[in-house]
């Protein structure tokens, strides 16, 4: 189980990108910033070319619970729009049949 | 209706009434046959733990049911499973739409990919892409 979203999307496969393209968030200061690193913004349904996402995937649901349960924002996942509506809607019916929490502690 | 919807029946089984979830899922069946839908698909997907407890039940044996109708059986399954204080929790949902959207988007992946010219021929010259293609058809 990872402990946050920086470890979560690591194992997702995408990993940090090393690129210089301009996509970095302002850093305030440069100290202390070191935490927000971009990453690819990819949207990994787009790529494997997933139409449809099913609810009792409990195994690829999970990727998108970080620990307390919550679903993981588009903006740390970097999935599409579509995708993360079709993600949420699974995930919202998977907890209704307990395959998955709503919330964690 | 001209077009059968398809949905997807998943509940939960008391794990302490475990032997009767084949006898349960045949007679759900048999409801959804007596008002004239189609079980495609009856699937046990075993038991397994709850991610939260239900009436006080820590595990329990997931069933799922396919089934092709016009929707008033639904209506029927769900109050029956309502009934049944076997079913700890049902849900349906409705598929077919999603489905055929889902087809729908595959089949424009193919189309569009068939009509893609192989990598290196007339692609993209200067900016006569719409001539280009124009003359392709």
């Amino acid at each position: 189980m990872a402990t946050n979203y920086e470890d979560r999307q690591r194992g997702g496969g995408g990993g940090y990108d090393s690129d210089d393209d301009g996509d970095r968030r302002p850093m305030g200061g440069g100290r202390g910033g070191g935490r927000r690193m971009h990453r690819r913004r990819v949207c990994r349904f787009c790529i494997d070319k997933v139409d449809l996402i099913d609810f009792k995937d409990v195994k690829l649901l999970q990727n998108y619970l970080p620990e307390r349960g919550k679903i993981l924002p588009r903006r740390i996942s970097g999935n599409c729009a579509t995708h993360q509506r079709m993600l949420a809607e699974a995930i919202k019916r998977a907890r209704n049949i307990a395959l998955l929490p709503y919330t964690t502690d | 209706m001209d077009t059968k919807r398809q949905y997807e029946v998943v509940f939960i089984v008391d794990p302490t009434a475990d032997d009767d979830v084949p006898k349960l899922t045949e007679s759900f069946s048999q409801i959804i046959t007596d008002q004239g839908g189609v079980v495609t698909k009856a699937e046990t997907m075993g038991k397994r733990q709850l991610a939260y407890e239900i009436l006080h039940h820590k595990d329990g044996t997931f069933v799922l049911l396919e089934i092709e109708g016009s929707g008033r059986e639904i209506a029927e399954l769900e109050r029956r499973m309502r009934v049944n204080d076997r079913v700890l929790r049902y849900i349906t949902v409705r598929v077919d739409e999603d489905r055929r959207r889902a087809d729908k988007l595959k089949d424009r992946r193919a189309r569009k990919a068939a009509k893609r010219p192989a990598p290196g021929e007339h692609r993209r010259r200067g900016g006569t892409m719409e001539f280009a293609e124009a003359a392709g058809e």
